[in-house]
């Protein structure tokens, strides 16, 4: 599984991203929108984590663009806050897969991308 | 149209929300970056327990990781200790480097959230003014919040003050997009409020790219006068 990690917190995506490497997934990190795109133009990715609030195009947005991109491609967001009615919205709104809670923990974010990768 | 006082609580209470919020969610960031960071420990030690090696530059790496969020943390928790207390009294005497210091700690992840960068460049000047700590904040956001909706290609706002003998002139600089205050809807009926509250003006200079608040140095004894 390979996997992209968007968060502009850096200190975040890149432990994220060693921690998943440890458990034998390849994880690929970026701090913002632009560079996003840009990777997934370079490579191939199976999953993107972003983070709902990213500086430039947000999280919602980057979603759709990538999503245009890479129709096969799933997603996972992580935001600071919010109710499970909210990300039952969001969800509806944006086809998103899965909406996780910060903090997360590497258990429940394995969880979740193993039962999306095998949807 | 809301009265005057309506508005102005109105405003208080959205200011307040809108900080709050921005600062709630950068904890929650030092929180995931904290708890990532314990669990790569925890990944590490599981790690050396099966005799896999690992490198001690590694552990000291995290361990400054934690140390530095720490730091962070304290930050936004001074800050946010400081926001609350500007209620505490209508009239009291605060240093405008001090406000400023805070005004861009508050604004900065909402700033990083547009790409955009606070240059706070205040003199070696240890200049108070009497004024209503809290409006003044909520007045200083309001500006910063339209300066760096025109800061253009810059996408830089800077801060600085100078002091007068009445009065201080906070300056918004390096506004690249700004095309005149008369060109737009700022201020609004909201600012406006403020700056009765404060008896404060805002003026603009577009050919220096910038637009300065004008406090008097104490606002129960005289209108604010330019410097």
């Amino acid at each position: 599984m390979r996997v992209l990690l968007v968060d502009d917190e850096q200190e975040l995506v890149e432990t994220l991203a060693e921690r998943l490497g440890i458990r034998g997934i390849e994880a690929r990190w970026t701090t913002n929108g632009d560079a996003a795109l840009e990777l997934i133009d370079q490579e191939d990715f199976d999953l993107a984590v972003l983070d709902v609030k990213i500086p430039g195009i947000n999280g919602i947005n980057l979603h759709k663009m990538m999503k245009e991109k890479c129709p096969r491609m799933k997603f996972i967001f992580m935001t600071g806050h919010g109710s499970q009615d909210d990300f039952a919205a969001g969800s509806a709104e944006t086809g998103v897969d899965y909406y996780l809670l910060k903090p997360v923990t590497i258990d429940e974010l394995l969880h979740k991308m193993n039962e999306l990768m095998n949807k | 149209m809301a009265d005057h006082n309506s508005m102005g609580i109105a405003s208080e209470l959205q200011f307040f929300g809108k900080m709050t919020a921005s600062i709630s969610h950068e904890i929650k960031n030092v929180i995931a970056i904290i708890n990532e960071s314990a669990g790569l420990l925890e990944d590490y030690s599981l790690m050396a327990e099966k005799g896999i090696p690992v490198d001690p530059a590694r552990l000291k790496t995290v361990s400054e990781r934690i140390s530095s969020q720490i730091k962070r943390a304290d930050g936004i928790t001074k800050n946010l200790n400081n926001l609350a207390h500007s209620v505490d009294e209508f009239h009291k005497s605060v240093g405008i480097k001090e406000t400023l210091e805070l005004a861009v700690g508050l604004a900065q992840r909402l700033a990083d959230m547009r790409s955009i960068t606070l240059e706070l460049k205040p003199p070696s000047d240890l200049s108070t003014v009497i004024t209503s700590p809290f409006h003044l904040q909520n007045l200083i956001w309001q500006i910063l919040d339209f300066a760096m909706d025109v800061s253009g290609d810059g996408k830089t706002v800077g801060l600085t003050f100078e002091t007068g003998k009445a009065s201080v002139k906070i300056r918004f600089t390096g506004l690249e997009g700004l095309r005149g205050l008369s060109e737009t809807a700022f201020p609004t009926e909201k600012e406006k409020v403020l700056l009765q509250v404060l008896r404060a003006t805002i003026h603009e200079d577009v050919e220096a790219r910038e637009i300065n608040l004008i406090l008097p140095k104490d606002m129960d004894q005289q209108s604010s006068a330019n410097i």
